[in-house]
């Protein structure tokens, strides 16, 4: 999910990296006074990190504007505590490199203690090392990546699922719940396609199921006619795709016009209302697994939105909750590490040690209690399934993802 | 080996139906070369352009109910129309704005310039769409649900008959005007030698213009069999299939329409049949992904031992 580019109109982007831009700019400037007023010392400071700018602004501002609430919700409760607390959104672009130049200037920020962020998995990797260099905790709202935890970093923290979780969930639920008993792996060869219908491949071999054949096909390419009527040719029940929506939803398309009655499975690549716009019809009965929960159905999730809504004058995404959660997450630490200093300012060693032993964390989106590697053992699995060509679509069950944990 | 021959019936229809959309923006370049000697590589984005225009039409006459009452082959002739008007403009646009100033100059800055005018294409349309419709990817909306059974499992879908029947009328028609129309007599007099040609009272110019309108139209009316087959489309859809369709046009050896036609058809064959046989053939060592690696292998087992390319002819340099 970390690595996925939202394609949406790129020119409302544009308008929303300006306003948010407008945005920043102003909350910093409010800040900086806040600080000026506080005096040096007693400030403590948050970082969130997210592309602001560029193709995947959108999916960023909705996790930097989760943070920020959560944030703003608690400065009365650290100024009891004596402490200023403040908030810095930085802008990552989406970029690796731009994500390490500014975990380069966090780490020399004396009152910053920690950050939240990434949303791309390839720009937190490197990133999570220069804070690593800093001694700064980071709790990744977002990515899903395996590297980003299994690096063993003591600083690096996420509350979401993995992605080596969802590819086994997504086997499981396909063998025991839809009864598919063979299938054909398609996988469009991009790092997050290959490694999600590789884990999905090798959970459901090991359940008993029969995978009659394995093809990559091109990201970008319209025509799949030839890989389709291997599939037919194989005999195979359903379609596993690992991949992104505009190849899936095509190939939900062409099966059916071709005939070809399977069905299909895929991971959260799929988890776009484009797929409606593409596949129509041919959507319905499409199942596929997510990380992200839909927090609408709960009397928490109804105040959240209201507030975000009321906050920033726009509706909150999939991962504004998780930017919530994260920052949360984030604050408990500082806190516990506070009252583990006797009320002083803590260290930021402190603040790392505090969020790795968070533990028992009721959030809005998922509860969180991380182990040794700063995985969430209380994180989900979602599997959704179009019962007609409407999107969002079904949640069908709700999977814990610990059991898909390695250690 | 039984698995193969059943598949083969219908990949030889996906293969035809792929190699006719290629062989159509072939001929965009293969015309282009042949009066210039020089790769519009802007042409992928030329089809884009049209693949847009036609889907808008369609768009337009399904949100003013005029999809459900014409009979569907109207439908797809009116869009492909305005389709080959709209994109064939942008064309003659093109070569005026970012090519004629340029034509004196070395080969390589009508190239760049060329390159100059894809990026400007795409982000043209990005601009546009995103202002409009919010949203740059594109859902053609579905014209041809039917399908034709024949024996067995094989079933040819009515869209891919029209399309073929589309295309060929469109090649036909084409090599009767370059062959038999006046215009067309003087297009092939262009390309022979430039001079020699204004010598007899030719407009070399506005023979150029023609060849970069009926060469954008043709990229047009692809761009809108293309939507329709495969129904989506983004600013971003003609690198790949302009990549395939030089590749033919080189393939059955540049400047020849025949050639570009035939590359075409070879080329989403071989591609096809790649994909369906290489897994089986290989015992699962080079599955469906490697199709592009062995259609292009073959492209250049082929212009090892026929340089010029399939029907192209060795000409001698042009002073």
């Amino acid at each position: 999910m970390g690595m996925k580019i939202k394609r949406i109109g790129m020119f409302t982007l544009v308008v929303l990296l300006i306003l948010s831009v407008v945005g920043c700019s102003s909350n910093t400037e409010t800040a900086e006074v806040a600080g000026s007023v506080g005096g040096g010392s007693s400030v403590i400071k948050v970082a969130s990190v997210t592309p602001l700018s560029g193709s995947q602004a959108a999916v960023g501002e909705s996790i930097k504007n989760g943070s920020e609430l959560a944030l703003a919700e608690r400065v009365d409760e650290f100024k009891a505590l004596g402490f200023d607390l403040q908030f810095a959104p930085q802008d990552d672009q989406a970029d690796p490199k731009v994500g390490v130049a500014v975990a380069q200037r966090l780490i020399m920020d004396d009152d910053l203690l920690a950050v939240v962020g990434h949303w791309n998995s390839g720009v937190a990797i490197p990133s999570s090392e220069v804070y690593a260099n800093g001694s700064l905790a980071m709790v990744s709202p977002a990515n899903t990546a395996n590297d980003v935890t299994d690096r063993e970093l003591p600083n690096v923290n996420r509350i979401c699922a993995r992605d080596d979780a969802q590819g086994p969930a997504g086997a499981d639920y396909a063998f025991d719940e839809l009864g598919i008993k063979s299938i054909f792996i398609l996988q469009d060869k991009t790092t997050y396609g290959q490694g999600v219908a590789d884990e999905f491949m090798n959970q459901y071999k090991s359940i008993g199921g029969e995978v009659l054949g394995y093809e990559g096909v091109t990201a970008g390419e319209s025509d799949f006619s030839a890989v389709l009527e291997m599939v037919r040719a194989s005999g195979a029940e359903a379609v596993y795709f690992g991949g992104i929506y505009p190849e899936g939803s095509l190939i939900t398309k062409q099966l059916k016009e071709k005939g070809i009655d399977v069905k299909f499975v895929g991971p959260d690549g799929m988890d776009s209302g484009e797929v409606i716009n593409i596949a129509g019809d041919a959507a319905i009965g499409m199942t596929y697994t997510s990380l992200a929960a839909d927090i609408s159905g709960t009397p928490e999730g109804r105040v959240f939105i209201d507030n975000y809504t009321k906050m920033f004058n726009k509706a909150p995404e999939a991962y504004s909750s998780y930017g919530y959660d994260a920052m949360n997450v984030t604050l408990n630490a500082i806190k516990a590490a506070i009252e583990g200093n006797g009320g002083e300012k803590p260290s930021r060693e402190d603040v790392v040690a505090a969020a790795r032993a968070t533990s028992g964390f009721k959030g809005l989106a998922t509860n969180v209690t991380f182990n040794k590697r700063g995985d969430n053992t209380e994180a989900n699995i979602y599997i959704l399934t179009f019962d007609e060509a409407k999107y969002p679509a079904t949640v069908t069950k709700e999977i814990p993802a610990t059991g898909y944990l390695k250690d | 080996m039984e698995q193969m021959t059943g598949m083969i019936p219908q990949l030889l229809i996906d293969g035809l139906t792929l190699g006719f959309v290629y062989a159509i923006v072939a001929l965009g370049y293969t015309m282009v070369y042949g009066i210039l000697e020089f790769i519009n590589f802007a042409h992928s984005e030329i089809f884009m352009v049209g693949a847009f225009a036609g889907t808008e039409v369609l768009l337009f006459m399904q949100s003013a109910g005029y999809l459900g009452s014409l009979p569907a082959p109207v439908a797809l002739l009116i869009a492909i129309i305005i389709a080959m008007i709209f994109s064939g403009t942008v064309g003659v646009v093109v070569e005026r704005v970012a090519y004629k100033p340029v034509r004196t100059a070395p080969k390589l800055v009508a190239f760049i310039s060329a390159i100059g005018v894809s990026f400007f294409l795409q982000d043209a349309v990005r601009l546009v769409e995103g202002l409009w419709k919010n949203a740059f990817y594109l859902s053609t909306p579905t014209l041809f649900t039917a399908s034709i059974h024949i024996t067995g499992g094989l079933r040819i879908p009515v869209k891919v008959l029209y399309i073929m029947v589309i295309a060929i009328v469109i090649m036909f028609s084409l090599n009767l005007f370059i062959n038999r129309h006046k215009l067309g007599k003087a297009m092939r007099a262009v390309a022979q030698d430039r001079n020699t040609a204004s010598l007899m009272a030719i407009d070399v110019n506005a023979i150029i213009s023609l060849t970069f309108l009926i060469g954008a139209a043709l990229g047009g009316a692809a761009g809108t069999l293309f939507a329709v087959q495969y129904s989506l489309i983004h600013p971003y859809v003609g690198f790949i299939i302009g990549m395939k369709a030089f590749t033919a046009a080189v393939f059955g050896g540049i400047g020849s329409i025949p050639g570009a036609m035939l590359g075409g058809i070879l080329l989403g064959l071989l591609e096809v049949f790649g994909a369906g046989f290489l897994g089986i053939l290989t015992n699962g060592v080079f599955g469906a992904e490697y199709k592009d690696v062995f259609a292009f292998a073959i492209l250049i087992i082929i212009l090892i031992f026929k340089p010029s390319g399939l029907l192209g002819k060795t000409v001698g340099e042009k002073v």
